[in-house]
């Protein structure tokens, strides 16, 4: 099955960029994401700008409605994602469960949907 | 024992056994349980004229794995599982590969990615096989809303993922312990309910005694398991003693103790002493202990408190939460006094206001020190917080007898 490990976090826990934590950890990321791409399940994944790069698009009754920032202001923002292909739940946890960041953030195991399976995609 | 109880017992042997081979087979828990279903339904009319078959088991996964083909046929979102399922059509697993099946149906059904409802559910759906009404009149419930709990867990299993298969040993702690506590959850609500009229649910405690014994099977010298097991029969042994004759609650200390059941004692102490050879402590087996503590007393006055008080003192060093150290003050009030007990709980006070034992036991030790009006205070506490009308009706009278007694 296919999954997103959703990487959510407070961007002002954890190492800020520029210090020799956030060093340290770009490390672990190199070597997590090595570890996924040689098992064989990688499947793509993006670490993603702060929250305050972001721009958020709506459109009401026809007219395009551009808002600065993130659709919700939540304490916990999304950073990155991982897409990997494995057997079950237990093997994408078990990956979730090595995420350099899961220590200080929150790793959120969404399976991808199978579109085949929906009505209509002949 | 009558040719229906024979078909009973059958299906109560089979069930977990069939369900997890196809669950297996067909790597889907709705399209097994359904199959099983019909192929049990199938069995009580066949059997009931042509008499029960050599062996039951081959039978009934046969008639199901039949059922699931037809099925598979219509839909095609399926056709691919069809061809392992039709050359595996005669194939009968051996003893030890559904030993495995089960163990895995066992720790689908009670993975961590499943809220505790879904868990208990599935669990007494899918391994003891209880049917969705007997699984709602437990948790009173209506049935539809248990069918609905049902589904959308089993539903969750499919989007998500949700493997049957035993863990890997890295984790198999961790989940054994959330398996070992959706058992020990159907056990306490069977035990003391916590809302409607009767004190029991006699049917979640049997439910959770033959889960416990089954997993004792399955994983043989596990000594979390064997506490388990022994736990809940020491507990449930006590049964016919807990209640009178017209349902109401009678006191560990007034229970007429030739009533409690000396089979089951026997079967729980045996596992304890099993559990304590592994040299590996845990939770239930130091609960165990206590309730083997209890079962081997002769009377309230001559239980080995001061014991019973050291193994809290443990238990509480490893895992220290509220409700344990209340139960520790009971055998605190043993052993120093009904002062002493009353010190510990006030520390407690602040994180179980809202729980209603520590209010009845803070007003039964209250009443102990001749502090009657705090007493009847303090259960009133309780009753307001209960949702159990025999429990309710029980601390009425508790109050009227101090009043009695006062006057």
């Amino acid at each position: 099955m296919m999954y997103a490990l959703l990487l959510y976090g407070d961007e002002n826990v954890g190492p800020q960029p520029g210090s020799e934590e956030f060093a340290e950890e770009m490390k672990e990321w190199f070597v997590y994401t090595q570890a996924v791409e040689e098992a064989g399940v990688m499947r793509g994944g993006e670490a993603l700008q702060p929250e305050a790069a972001a721009t958020t698009v709506r459109v009401r009754d026809g007219k395009t409605v551009i808002a600065e920032g993130p659709f919700a202001e939540t304490k916990e923002a999304l950073g990155g994602f991982y897409l990997i292909d494995v057997e079950d739940l237990d093997a994408a946890i078990s990956w979730a469960e090595r995420i350099p960041s899961v220590g200080y953030g929150s790793v959120e195991v969404r399976p991808v949907m199978d579109t085949s399976e929906l009505p209509g995609m002949e | 024992m009558s040719a229906d109880d024979a078909l009973t017992e059958i299906f109560r042997t089979e069930w977990s056994r069939v369900v997890a081979t196809l669950v297996r087979e067909l790597r889907d828990l709705e399209l097994a349980e359904d199959v099983a279903q019909e192929a049990f339904v199938e069995a009580s009319t066949r059997w009931a004229e042509d008499g029960v078959p050599r062996r039951p088991g081959a039978w009934l996964l046969t008639t199901a794995r039949r059922r699931a083909i037809d099925r598979l046929r219509r839909d095609r979102r399926f056709a691919n599982r069809l061809p392992d399922l039709v050359t595996g059509d005669t194939e009968q697993p051996d003893d030890r590969t559904i030993a495995d099946d089960q163990l895995a149906l066992i720790f689908g059904c009670c993975h961590p990615a499943l809220d505790d409802e879904a868990r208990v559910a599935l669990t007494l759906r899918s391994v003891a096989g209880l049917s969705t009404r007997e699984i709602a009149r437990a948790f009173l419930v209506t049935e539809p809303t248990m069918a609905k709990r049902l589904v959308r867990a089993k539903h969750r299993i499919r989007a998500t993922g949700i493997p049957f298969t035993v863990p890997e040993s890295d984790r198999l702690a961790d989940r054994l312990s959330a398996v070992c506590g959706v058992v020990y959850a159907i056990f306490t609500e069977g035990h003391r309910r916590s809302d409607g009229v009767e004190l029991l649910r006699p049917v979640l405690c049997d439910e959770a005694i033959w889960l416990a014994e089954t997993l004792v099977e399955l994983l043989p010298g596990d000594p979390e398991v064997l506490g388990l097991a022994a736990l809940v029969l020491l507990t449930d042994a006590r049964r016919p003693a807990r209640t009178d004759e017209d349902g109401n609650v009678v006191l560990l200390a007034d229970q007429d103790r030739s009533l409690w059941d000396r089979e089951k004692i026997d079967r729980g102490l045996a596992y304890l002493g099993a559990a304590h050879r592994r040299r590996r402590v845990g939770v239930y087996q130091l609960l165990a202990s206590i309730a083997s503590l209890h079962a081997t007393a002769e009377s309230h006055e001559t239980t080995a408190w001061s014991s019973i008080l050291s193994v809290y003192d443990v238990l509480l060093l490893r895992y220290p939460t509220p409700v344990l150290a209340l139960n520790r003050a009971v055998a605190v009030a043993e052993v120093h006094g009904p002062d002493a007990a009353l010190g510990a709980i006030d520390e407690l006070a602040g994180s179980l206001d809202d729980y209603e034992y520590l209010h009845s036991t803070r007003a039964e030790l209250l009443h102990r020190t001749g502090r009657t009006d705090e007493a009847a205070a303090a259960m009133g506490r309780a009753i307001g917080l209960s949702g159990n009308d025999s429990e309710i009706a029980w601390m009425r009278e508790r109050i009227a007898s101090w009043e009695r007694i006062a006057d």
